[in-house]
């Protein structure tokens, strides 16, 4: 709290997501990412004059699913607006989006930071369509020219306003990680902070603490990761915190924050930027939502990740910790609930497995530890389609429950299982990985490890306890890892005591 | 009324470089217009809802199919300038 300075930190966020749609929000051109430049435009989102845009119902659909998981209420009526301003990233000079009748209103989303659980509010949620996207044309400081990509401008965009019950960086980002959790488990949005998908804008001011009115605002634009999201508004806090305790005045104004350079910096003020002049689209009608339409879409929500989180804990009994983790996608969640489906299913023999500990565990340990070593937890598509689906980590756990093979060269099957896609069965009985659970076979490397190491025998005789460890060890060695450790644990003990 | 300010003031919104005879016309072809809303102005429109449009319609949407878009080429051949398949522009003074 040093870096503000005792001041209280204000901050709201507007998230754009784009949308997963097949075609654009007014026209029938395809939404797809990393296609050659201009080659998916049509007159209608090049703004021809004539043209005439239609709304994509898809995109309705999807913003009405957003916000009534948010718990927006729905209006009953909303219109398009024109927002007019010149830059080449659209070449119609004007944005269609929402203004006075937006599509939702009055929402909520749950965020969590250091264990505390707090609401933030959702001041608005309306449509728009994407702009064109402008790179400079060879080196930043010495271009003479942008080119233009449109491929983008007229992908839907949904746009969504929180209120400003941010309190810190640690929220913000929090906030940020929750809505697109909500997001991406919606189906709404690919959730892809890189190739832009997802994006985030932030207004940010500081007052004194108890003081009822707000600061001067400052935008920061230009944070396309959660990181940066955290460190753009720390810095700007700490930036806004020094002024103010010099005495002096914060300028509103747009930033951009310098993800290389760790600082934001102004934009060259635009007086008339906010003098957008909207009014009401003239080629798109008012929707009036029809309630059993939207009412059907409430009923088929699916369940959100922080209610998967709670279920999690009270019906598996798992750490919170392993139910967030369990829960940053919806494949994970349902990848982990089919382990623990597997290892309890009645067919199962699952008499063995007690003695690892409790199913729902072991299955959590083994999807963080091992699955999640090789895949990200919030990777959708990569898990769903991962080489080794979850009856077959399960199947590798009976292994071990059902003393086939040791712990920790499951670990090492689980590896191949990955890379191969085959079953730990196969794998096992391929590399001969069963465990050397004959006793006889064992007592013979027992009493070869014994008489190889008679100064260990002498300190477990002088009280060493550890000297049985360091022998047990020696015997896992010779048998690379196969012996059946409590096995191997009680032959040396009594070979120990015989001697 | 409007006056030369407002009329510059939009110029430059619309991106528009106009002579100072220009400015002068429009500031009385611009005025004369607002003085025709003041007579809207005048009328008692309470309880009135305002009307954004003129049909009776709502709920127009279509499905979500992807129709046939222009050749990139075709699309290009509008752009004063390009690189590739690029639109070129004058670089943008760093906002
Ligand atoms: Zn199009």
């Amino acid at each position: 709290m040093s870096r503000s300075r005792g001041f209280e930190v204000i901050i709201g966020l507007e998230v754009h997501a784009q949308l997963l749609t097949r075609s654009k929000m007014f026209c029938g051109c395809p939404t797809t990412f990393g296609a050659a430049p201009n080659s998916q435009t049509c007159p209608i989102c090049q703004g021809m004059p004539g043209v005439l845009p239609v709304v994509n119902r898809r995109a309705i659909e999807l913003a009405v699913r957003s916000a009534l998981a948010l718990d927006c209420r729905i209006n009953p009526g909303c219109r398009f607006a024109r927002k007019h301003y010149y830059y080449p990233d659209m070449p119609k000079n004007f944005q269609i989006s929402q203004y006075e009748e937006p599509l939702a209103e009055d929402g909520w989303l749950e965020i969590e930071v250091d264990e505390t659980t707090k609401r933030v509010g959702i001041q608005r949620l309306h449509l728009e369509e994407d702009v064109g996207k402008l790179v400079h044309e060879g080196a930043f400081e010495t271009a003479q020219a942008s080119l233009v990509d449109y491929n983008r401008s007229g992908v839907p965009l949904m746009e969504t306003v929180s209120k400003p019950d941010i309190r810190s960086p640690e929220e913000a980002a929090a906030y940020l990680k929750a809505f697109r959790a909500v997001l991406v488990s919606l189906g709404v949005c690919d959730g892809n902070m890189e190739e832009g998908s997802l994006r985030c804008d932030a207004n940010i001011s500081l007052r004194p603490r108890g003081a009822s009115e707000l600061g001067t605002k400052v935008e920061i634009k230009n944070m396309n990761s959660f990181r940066n999201v955290k460190a753009a508004l720390e810095y700007e806090v700490g930036r806004q915190a020094k002024a103010l305790a010099a005495g002096e005045r914060i300028v509103q104004e747009t930033r951009l924050w310098e993800a290389e350079r760790g600082y934001t910096r102004s934009m060259r003020s635009k007086e008339y930027a906010h003098d957008y002049r909207y009014f009401p689209e003239p080629d798109l009608v008012p929707l009036r939502l029809d309630p059993a339409w939207v009412d059907g879409i409430r009923a088929a929500l699916p369940e959100l990740p922080r209610a998967t989180r709670q279920r999690f804990i009270d019906a598996y009994q798992l750490p919170a910790y392993d139910a967030e983790v369990l829960t940053q996608s919806r494949a994970l969640a349902d990848y982990y609930e089919e382990v623990v489906k597997a290892l309890t299913a009645g067919r199962a023999p699952s008499a063995a497995l007690p003695a690892l500990g409790e199913p729902a565990k072991i299955a959590s340990n083994w999807v963080m530890s091992e699955l999640l070593r090789e895949l990200p937890a919030d990777d959708e598509a990569a898990i769903r389609s991962s080489r080794v689906p979850p009856q077959n980590l399960a199947a590798l756990v009976m292994l071990i429950a059902d003393g086939t093979i040791s712990g920790k060269i499951a670990k090492d099957v689980f590896k191949k299982m990955f890379e191969t896609g085959e079953s730990a069965g196969t794998i096992v009985e391929r590399e001969g990985l069963t465990q050397v659970a004959d006793e006889g076979e064992l007592l013979a490397v027992v009493d070869r490890v014994i008489a190889e190491n008679p100064k260990a025998v002498e300190d477990f005789r002088k009280g060493k306890a550890a000297a049985a460890k360091a022998l047990v060890g020696q015997v896992m060695k010779a048998t690379r890892g196969k012996a059946n450790p409590a096995l191997a644990n009680r032959l040396v003990e009594e070979r120990l005591r015989a001697v | 009324m409007i006056s030369r300010q407002d009329v510059e003031h939009v110029a430059r919104l619309a991106r528009l470089a106009l002579t100072d005879a220009e400015k002068e016309r429009m500031e009385a072809e611009l005025s004369s217009i607002l003085e025709y809303i003041d007579k809207l102005r005048a009328l008692d429109v309470e309880g009135v809802e305002p009307t954004s449009h003129a049909v009776p319609l709502v709920n127009v949407m279509r499905d979500d199919e992807v129709r046939p878009c222009l050749p990139a080429g075709a699309m290009l051949a509008n752009a004063p300038d390009r690189a590739g398949d690029s639109v070129r522009v004058p670089r943008i003074i760093e906002d």
